[in-house]
């Protein structure tokens, strides 16, 4: 159920990325699909009842949670803060170049 | 030999934040350090190469315990010492070329800084035995190289630099979305082990993993259809940068990790060596089709690196030895002779000032190292006999023949005819036809044709790397090591498991 939602989101990331014009609603697409790359990790390494994955002498009743996706999570979202502000950056760079946030008016290169 | 590892990326690194912290006072300071580096890192990856053997290095010494690994691993072996000497030899030359070149921009610091992040993240996505570390290695490169192609900040350059990073950052979703489906699947990163869970077996997850690294690594390698951001990115970038995004960087993180993965992760099936053949093919053919009308020089280049990248996935596609060493040889090829023509392309755009093909001429008498080298260049590419592009098109075309794909070597030979005018074209109009209007240019400076003259040296060098003796030590491990598959990749683990003193 959940891995379904969460492949859902992924698909109006790529929808927006796909379809939308202006260039920060571009940038909004990325981010939702790489919130949902980072979500779907996340629901992997989930466990019923699971504690948190730090471990005490004898140990939890209902075991823990798989820490290596949340490892794995906070990197991705350290890599995805440095993409997004590039593209954050560059877009604001076109607008002060070009006067439009429009991605039909960026037009200069052809073929 | 494993001490050695780290440095690749440890050494880029460390430089890449040495350079704007040292050169505040004097900007020759960066030249200075980014070439040695570069030269440092090219000594080190032959070495590696020639060594031969294989190596496993473990971060932080989390060896693997009863087999299963902890820790992350960085893995040479053949495949990655070539994809090595081939990223930080052009490395060299464009760091030896930038000396002068970016007498152009502002910002030299800066400048080195990102080159040697981008070095450092193609290194590593070479060298990486895991799965999510190669996508962060993959990541460092990408957005060092985003920030490259904008680097010169003008209204073109901004342009292809947002197409650029919005395809990318898509890309790498689609490889970190493979890459979490392959964790959900096995419970493992470390490719090799990774590897012998899946075992060769084809069920949903690791098809839909399989979709996505096709997708996501084919973007990043530019292959048609996933080549639409390729055209602007790369003549946009500095010269040197161009030289080093068409010459390295979609191979290392593009074609390497693909076949890295398609081969030793997965596994190679008859489905995904056809998906391989078919995406090779139509970049091979749709590239030059779009070459052929460009008159801007560099974008001609650009349409043509999707043409070569083409034959090399094709090569390497088709699964058998012949094949697979016959693409990574054109790999190799195509990384000198298109960085050297991406840098003829700079030191004409450096003395004319245009990349307008039809308003330059005649430039051969007056930049005699520039139209000599390009001539070099423009040959290899093209398949002219004595020069190494020669040989690794004819081994692609023997290959597929051996194959029994007729249809593919009649299509690499067509390609091959078209790329032969296609550069008659660009010799006419840019180096030969004496208008009354062309430009007056002197030659570009020292080292500049320092750069250029190596490059086209190796252009006629390389063609030995097929002679047999040569080939036995260069290509032939890398290419039985792709061939043996996932099997005999996990075994590089077993030999590290052996237990500590």
């Amino acid at each position: 159920m959940i891995y379904s939602l969460v492949f859902v989101l992924f698909l109006v990331g790529l929808y927006g990325l796909l379809t939308k014009r202006n260039t920060m609603k571009i940038v909004i697409s990325v981010i939702i699909m790489e919130c949902a790359v980072n979500l779907f990790l996340v629901v992997l390494g989930w466990r019923e009842g699971g504690a948190a994955p730090i471990v005490e002498p004898g140990g939890v009743a209902g075991g823990y949670v798989d820490p290596i996706p949340q490892a794995l999570v906070l990197t991705s979202i350290v890599i995805g803060l440095g993409v997004i502000a590039l593209m954050v950056a560059l877009s604001l760079r076109l607008y002060e170049r070009y006067g439009t946030f429009d991605i039909g008016r960026i037009r200069r290169l052809r073929g | 030999m494993e001490a050695v590892l780290p440095l690749f990326v440890i050494l880029p690194l460390g430089t890449a934040f040495l350079v704007p912290v040292l050169s505040r006072a004097n900007e020759r300071v960066a030249d200075a350090l980014g070439n040695l580096c570069m030269a440092a890192l090219l000594a080190m990856s032959v070495f590696a190469l020639l060594g031969g053997g294989e190596a496993t290095y473990w971060m932080g010494g989390w060896r693997p315990v009863a087999g299963v690994p902890l820790g992350i691993s960085l893995v040479l072996d053949g495949l990655s010492g070539l994809m090595l000497v081939a990223v930080n030899l052009i490395g060299l030359a464009a760091t030896v070329y930038s000396i002068s070149y970016m007498s152009r921009f502002t910002a030299r610091s800066r400048y080195y800084c990102l080159f040697l992040l981008m070095v450092a993240g193609m290194n590593g996505a070479v060298l990486t035995g895991d799965l999510f570390n190669l996508f962060v290695f993959i990541e460092i490169a990408s957005v060092a190289s985003y920030a490259l192609v904008a680097f010169g900040c003008r209204h073109e350059e901004l342009e292809a630099s947002f197409r650029y990073v919005v395809l990318g950052g898509a890309a790498s979703t689609f490889v970190l979305l493979g890459v979490a489906l392959l964790y959900a699947r096995t419970g493992a990163l470390n490719m090799a082990y990774v590897a012998s869970v899946i075992g060769g077996a084809a069920d949903p997850p690791v098809m839909m993993a399989l979709a996505l690294f096709v997708a996501g690594l084919g973007l990043k390698a530019a292959l048609v259809p996933f080549h639409a951001w390729l055209p602007d990115a790369h003549p946009s970038a500095p010269a040197p940068i161009s030289a080093m995004l068409s010459g390295v960087l979609i191979k290392a993180i593009g074609v390497y990790a693909l076949v890295r993965l398609l081969y030793h992760v997965i596994g190679i099936t008859p489905v995904s060596s056809n998906i391989l053949l078919v995406l090779g093919a139509l970049s091979m053919i749709g590239g030059v089709f779009l070459a052929v009308g460009q008159w801007d020089f560099k974008r001609l280049l650009a349409y043509h690196s999707i043409s070569q990248i083409g034959y090399v996935i094709l090569g390497i596609g088709l699964g058998t030895p012949l094949g697979v060493a016959a693409g990574l040889f054109h790999l190799v090829n195509h990384a000198t002779f298109k960085s050297l023509l991406f840098l003829n392309a700079g030191a004409v755009e450096y003395r004319t000032g245009t990349r307008e093909l039809r308003r330059m001429g005649g430039l051969a008498s007056e930049m005699p190292v520039t139209g000599g080298t390009s001539m070099v260049a423009s040959m290899s590419i093209a398949g002219v006999p004595p020069f190494n592009g020669f040989f690794s098109k004819l081994a692609i075309i023997i290959a597929c023949v051996a194959a029994g794909r007729w249809g593919y070597a009649v299509w690499a030979v067509v390609v091959s005819l078209m790329t032969l005018a296609s550069f008659t074209k660009v010799q006419k109009y840019g180096f030969f036809d004496k208008r009354a209007d062309r430009p007056r240019a002197s030659e570009a400076p020292a080292s500049m044709c320092v750069a250029m003259l190596g490059l086209a040296v190796l252009c006629l060098a390389m063609g030995a790397l097929w002679l047999p003796s040569v080939r036995s030590v260069a290509l032939t491990p890398a290419a039985e090591r792709v061939v043996a598959g996932p099997a005999a990749y996990s075994s590089l683990l077993a030999e590290a498991d052996a237990p500590e003193e």
